[in-house]
């Protein structure tokens, strides 16, 4: 009762901020316009098949994701700064229920995220089936790795920083790492290495192999991400314990 | 009864040692003053008894309940209006005093009438929809006071109440105050000695962590001999009148 009667609070304050819900949804949208409009461009079998809509459309979606990351973050920072804070650190609210109150009213927004994505590709060519669904379920535990990372660094930087380890740092390096933009094997060595410990490669993978109908392809890469979906969220929740303790 | 009980409270913070072994009692439906100059360790002491920061030696008992061993049930009857405003900026006022009835356990219908019943203690009723961010200062540390009382707390912090408030809020927020006497039992900070002088059943005087001293507004000034209260005030937290 507790999480859901904070989870409702921190929904509201994510939607009357207009510009965040825009900027969240928008952006990955305008990366996939204008990659799709220079990828058609490209005679076919000479542009990067990182590019082709099947590929480009996946991978966007879980790009797009990695924002929420600088959302938690922010939301949580935010808070921090305000004695409405010490305000709920004095209430019953547990340190598990607070980072679930922040997690769930992201989830919803994960899932219109990827869903205008994928609507908008289906423009581009993406051809229509229910695998598309399947991979905007496949997306919920992507999502909860970025808002468990945001949730992390919030509990620990200021509302500054967080913008710039959220929204500049966390955001590129999730990209570079991630298989979309290029493959990471072209680059090899520790870079190939670091790609494929890191869990953004295998959230690509495994949303593409939902895409294309490769369900056998899904778990291997999916079973990463959960793992680093739970242990990032015990990490975050154990971390603004021991904040909450140390105030 | 006694609602608040310490025993050799420490709070050590690296080098600086905040509460030195304070030993306090407050009792049930007492509205008791803590003053202090600033780092006489009284924000220290409320942060300990409303479980915000761990005592590093030493334990307090709320409404029988420890600090340390049952912090889950401490936090469950009491509230604190902190120093600063403490709103959700986003949510309106009725959003914020429902809010803070369902997280301490009220379902949707108690909470909406424990709101109305705030709303028109604290006359909101005309902004009950405006977003707390839009209010002027003084609309929204009634809010703050309003939000730490709708759960009926059996025991009150007000941390600076009427901080930055204009003399008519203050006054009203005074008589209030007052209302509340043996409702509950409040600890009240403030910097103003005719608030606590007015307001407060008993007052203690703390200086450098440690509780000079303790008594009624009338029994201070006699123990400072003077017959003026900020004089007393000085000369106990300045001087460090034993208790």
């Amino acid at each position: 009762m507790r999480t859901l009667t904070f989870a409702s609070r921190n929904t509201k304050e994510i939607t009357r901020d207009l510009l965040t819900l825009i900027f969240g949804v928008a952006f990955p949208l305008v990366l996939l316009v204008l990659l799709s409009a220079i990828n058609k461009s490209i005679p076919d079998g000479y542009g990067p098949t990182n590019f082709l809509i099947e590929n480009l459309a996946p991978g966007i979606t879980v790009f797009g994701l990695s924002f929420l990351s600088l959302f938690a973050s922010m939301l949580i920072a935010k808070d921090r700064t305000t004695s409405f804070v010490l305000r709920l650190f004095t209430s019953p609210i547990r340190p598990a229920e607070f980072i679930l109150g922040y997690t769930l009213p992201l989830l919803p927004m994960a899932l219109v995220q990827s869903l205008v994505c994928y609507a908008c590709a289906l423009f581009f060519g993406l051809q229509l089936s229910a695998n598309l669904l399947l991979a905007i379920v496949v997306n919920i535990p992507i999502a909860v790795v970025f808002i468990a990372l945001g949730l992390l660094f919030g509990s620990v930087l200021s509302e500054k920083a967080v913008g710039g380890v959220c929204g500049a740092l966390l955001t590129n390096l999730s990209a570079w790492f991630s298989n979309i933009w290029f493959d990471t094997s072209m680059v090899g060595g520790a870079f190939e290495t670091v790609a494929n410990i890191l869990p953004f490669s295998h959230a690509v993978k495994a949303a593409q192999a939902t895409v294309a109908g490769d369900y056998t392809a899904i778990f291997p890469d999916l079973w990463w991400v959960i793992a680093y979906a739970v242990v990032l969220t015990v990490a975050a929740v154990a971390v603004f314990a021991a904040k909450l303790k140390k105030n | 009864m006694e609602a608040i009980k310490t025993e050799k409270l420490v709070k050590k913070y690296k080098d600086k040692t905040a509460v030195k072994g304070l030993d306090l009692t407050v009792h049930q439906g007492e509205l008791y003053g803590l003053l202090g100059v600033n780092g006489a360790g009284k924000s220290t002491t409320i942060k300990m008894l409303s479980c915000l920061t761990q005592p590093t030696s030493g334990d307090a008992q709320v409404m029988g309940h420890s600090v340390v061993k049952a912090s889950d049930q401490v936090k469950a009857i009491m509230n604190v209006s902190p120093q600063e405003t403490a709103v959700a900026a986003k949510l309106s006022v009725r959003e914020n005093l429902e809010f803070i009835a369902r997280i301490y356990g009220s379902d949707k219908k108690e909470a909406k009438a424990k709101a109305d019943k705030m709303l028109e203690d604290f006359s909101m009723q005309e902004i009950e929809k405006s977003r707390a961010a839009t209010l002027s200062g003084g609309w929204q540390r009634r809010l703050s006071i309003a939000m730490a009382l709708i759960t009926d707390p059996e025991v009150l912090f007000l941390d600076e109440p009427t901080l930055g408030l204009d003399v008519l809020a203050r006054r009203e927020l005074w008589n209030f105050i007052s209302g509340l006497k043996g409702r509950m039992t409040i600890i009240l900070t403030t910097h103003y000695l005719e608030e606590a002088e007015s307001l407060c059943d008993r007052i203690g005087i703390m200086s450098r962590g440690e509780l000079r001293a303790e008594g009624t507004a009338e029994e201070l000034k006699a123990k400072a001999g003077t017959d003026n209260f900020e004089e007393a005030f000085i000369k106990i937290a300045g001087e460090g009148v034993q208790k």
